[in-house]
């Protein structure tokens, strides 16, 4: 065991997995000599040399391109897009031949690659470092989404993406990098080196995709969140003093379904809290899902807490942030009655 | 000329919106097209400095002369029994093309796209590379198939959707696959495959492969953002890769000029990512196997990529949705001035006293019959026109490795609402 922050995790990953397989190729902007400008990278260039780990020129289309004709040569790309707010130059890349390879071939070709990308707000990023596109890639047929919270799941959860047979869009919140947050951007933050979750094997072990990690038992009500949130979530609950069930989905695709239900169905209340816009984000899904499969044992709509339907602000970082206070004001009409 | 409102000693700006030398109605002009002299486009060593080919990007390697001789030094100097097999190739892919049009008109499929005129282009690109050598084509590079031995039937039952198509119907007709033929997945994302040959190549040279890409895009898919990316990242890892850019004049109803053809050739593109180009008489199979192999010995002995613009025209409509009439003239195809492919190498045969009359006549027997057998042996696996929704269920496989709870819970649903 080893402290580790995020992105310790997610560098350990890499090196656990290029030592054991040769043919993982790690690429993007940044991320060579240089170790990435969240050194996620570091080393790797160093250990594994240039044809192993290697900086790609400025064009996310081409670096997502070259890693489908890796993957169809027998590779195992694992790439980088600085920012998930610049991954809109792959989207067709992504959309129309990584997620739709193993079904227009039956499975002739396949595209076992991780696509990773730092992601979400409250770092006073503006509206290009700060984005969550996640339920761009939850609504396309042939993807999984991941997003890891702590240290030791983004370590697991990036093997087992990396071992995975599928594509996988792993995205980072770089939020919660270097230690939890708990949405009170007043307070100095904490580092992960106090946190259990910071504890992670230095070897090889995942965290399986499409299962959730039910963070904190209870019995009032479930909240369904992801990413920062989930800190922010678990802080906003013992605030308000709820015996809440915090669920983080860790995987939105493929979801977690029966860990879901069966909180709902005990606790009868929902509330999603997300950083991504509200309309059509990931939280409709979320909400439409417990409607239509708990909708006899709810007492109460389900509620959203999101990021507004705007473009992420710089200077109004924390009226945009669905922090604290405002969990806490659905709080009220999620448990009213 | 208008005079500009705001600044009356200065003409009004004027948008320069492209436009083909002919419309329908109107003669076929080719005036602006130079068609240089066979044999005149000199032959750098293919392990030159990438600089020294550019001279060769706005010149037009040729081979067959008005003589149907093969002359100068990119003749590749093939025995006759590889001019037969390349040949051969074509004529099969012309009759394929045929057969399978009037499928499509007959109500068996329902999509279908012909590469009349551009026939030589494929099958002589894949007599000159190896087997086990990759290409990631377009919609219009079914030569490769042939020229490699891929069973027609195989070809027919992916156009019909049925019960032999190895892709599960699931690809609109001749968005074929194959990876043990070296034939990446077709898709209809334009030059999406450009940058992947790329990366395939990459991945041999990372691994210390021997094994080169061949990446394929036509004129009017290098406005796309993708050739771009390809070239840029081919540039940088000087990638063993080859890329080909088919420039067949249409991308369905626009001139080659919307691409951007007026101002510089493609072939041209390759100077300022500091590649190697060549722009080739694409009509002429043995330009096109010499251009060709002189770029698969360069990216195989470390060079770097090669740009290739394959200089045609496409004789027919873009697809069977397509009515060229709309927008160019009737005799656009047959007045081309680098001629027809099939025809110019058969007269080379000729001229070699390898081909003759008899031979003609009964090769075009022979594969008339191979390609009608091919289609009888097809048609019995189902034609879409005829199929109904047996089976549906494999609809919702292959979306993942593993298929999820809420794809199964759909596939239930879907199979429910059937009964």
């Amino acid at each position: 065991m080893a402290v580790m922050n995020m992105i310790q995790a997610i560098n350990s990953a890499h090196k656990v997995m290029m030592r054991e397989d040769e043919d993982i190729v790690v690429f993007g902007e940044d991320v060579g000599y240089f170790g990435g400008v969240f050194r996620a990278t570091e080393g790797l260039q160093k250990e594994f040399g240039k044809t192993r780990c290697f900086d790609a020129p400025i064009s996310e289309n081409g670096i997502a391109a070259v890693a489908v004709g890796m993957a169809a040569y027998g590779l195992k790309p694992v790439i980088e897009i600085q920012f998930a707010d610049y991954i809109y130059p792959a989207y067709d890349q992504i959309v129309s031949e990584i997620a739709k390879m193993r079904y227009r071939t039956a499975a002739e070709w396949t595209m076992p690659m991780v696509i990773r990308s730092p992601y979400g707000g409250g770092i006073y990023g503006g509206q290009t470092h700060s984005q969550s596109p996640e339920s761009l890639f939850t609504h396309i047929a042939g993807l999984k989404v991941v997003i890891p919270s702590n240290p030791y799941d983004a370590k697991g959860l990036l093997i087992a993406a990396i071992e995975d047979p599928d594509p996988v869009v792993f995205f980072e919140p770089k939020r919660i990098y270097n230690g939890p947050f708990d949405g009170h951007h007043d307070r100095p933050v904490q580092p992960w080196t106090k946190r259990a979750e910071a504890e992670v094997p230095e070897g090889h072990f995942t965290v399986p995709l499409g299962k959730a990690n039910i963070v904190r038992e209870g019995e009032a009500l479930t909240v369904l969140a992801y990413g920062t949130m989930v800190h922010v979530a678990l802080a906003a609950m013992e605030e308000a003093g709820i015996d809440a069930e915090v669920i983080d989905l860790r995987t939105l695709v493929p979801l977690d379904i029966e860990a879901i239900e069966q909180s709902v169905k005990k606790t009868g209340r929902c509330l999603i809290v997300h950083e991504a816009p509200r309309t059509s984000g990931f939280g409709a899904e979320l909400s439409a899902l417990v409607t239509e499969r708990c909708f006899y044992h709810l007492e109460a709509p389900v509620e959203r807490v999101t990021g507004w339907d705007t473009p992420y602000p710089h200077s109004y970082e924390w009226t945009y942030f669905p922090g604290p206070a405002r969990i806490k004001k659905a709080l009220d009409k999620v448990m009213a009655d | 000329m208008a005079r500009s409102e705001k600044r009356p000693n200065r003409p009004a700006l004027a948008l320069h919106v492209p436009e083909p030398p002919a419309r329908p109605g109107e003669k076929p002009d080719y005036s602006h097209i130079e068609v240089p002299a066979a044999g005149e486009a000199p032959r750098p060593d293919a392990l030159c400095a990438a600089e020294e080919t550019h001279p060769l990007t706005t010149h037009l390697v040729r081979v067959l002369d008005d003589n149907d001789d093969a002359v100068g030094p990119w003749d590749p100097r093939l025995s006759a029994e590889v001019l037969r097999k390349i040949y051969r190739d074509m004529v099969t892919v012309r009759v394929f093309d045929d057969r399978m049009y009037r499928a499509q008109r007959q109500g068996k499929t329902s999509f279908y796209m012909k590469c009349t005129g551009e026939e030589a282009i494929a099958t002589s690109a894949a007599a000159a590379m190896h087997d086990e050598d990759i290409h990631f084509p377009t919609y219009r590079q079914q030569g490769l198939l042939v020229s490699r031995g891929y069973p027609l039937v195989k070809m027919m039952c992916q156009i019909y959707s049925n019960a032999g198509d190895h892709m599960k119907g699931r690809q609109l007709p001749i968005m074929y696959s194959d990876k043990e033929k070296g034939f990446f997945s077709i898709s209809g994302n334009l030059a999406t495959q450009y940058p992947q040959a790329v990366g395939w190549a990459m991945a041999s040279a990372i691994k210390g492969d021997s094994r080169i890409a061949m990446g394929w895009i036509g004129d009017g898919a290098t406005a796309e953002g993708d050739f771009h990316a390809a070239l840029t990242f081919a540039s940088v890892y000087q990638a063993p890769v080859i890329l080909a850019t088919v420039n067949n004049q249409w991308a369905i109803s626009s001139f080659s000029g919307i691409a951007g053809a007026e101002q510089a050739t493609f072939a041209s593109r390759a100077v300022g990512y500091g590649i190697a180009g060549l722009r080739v008489d694409g009509n002429d199979a043995l330009a096109v196997y010499a251009a060709v192999n002189w770029a698969a010995e360069r990216a195989r002995s470390n060079k770097g990529p090669t740009l290739i613009e394959f200089f045609t025209y496409r004789a027919e409509g873009h697809s069977t949705s397509d009515d060229p009439s709309g927008y160019r003239p009737k005799e656009a195809g047959e007045m081309w001035p680098l001629g027809d492919p099939v025809e110019r190498l058969r007269r080379h045969l000729v001229k070699l006293d390898e081909w003759d009359e008899d031979r003609e006549a009964a090769l075009l027997e022979e594969t008339s019959a191979t390609v009608r057998a091919a289609q009888k042996e097809a048609e019995k696996l189902g034609v879409l026109s005829e199929q109904g929704d047996e089976g549906k269920e494999t609809m919702f496989e292959d979306v993942y490795a593993e298929m999820p709870w809420h794809i199964a819970e759909q596939r239930d649903a879907a199979l429910k609402e059937g009964e």
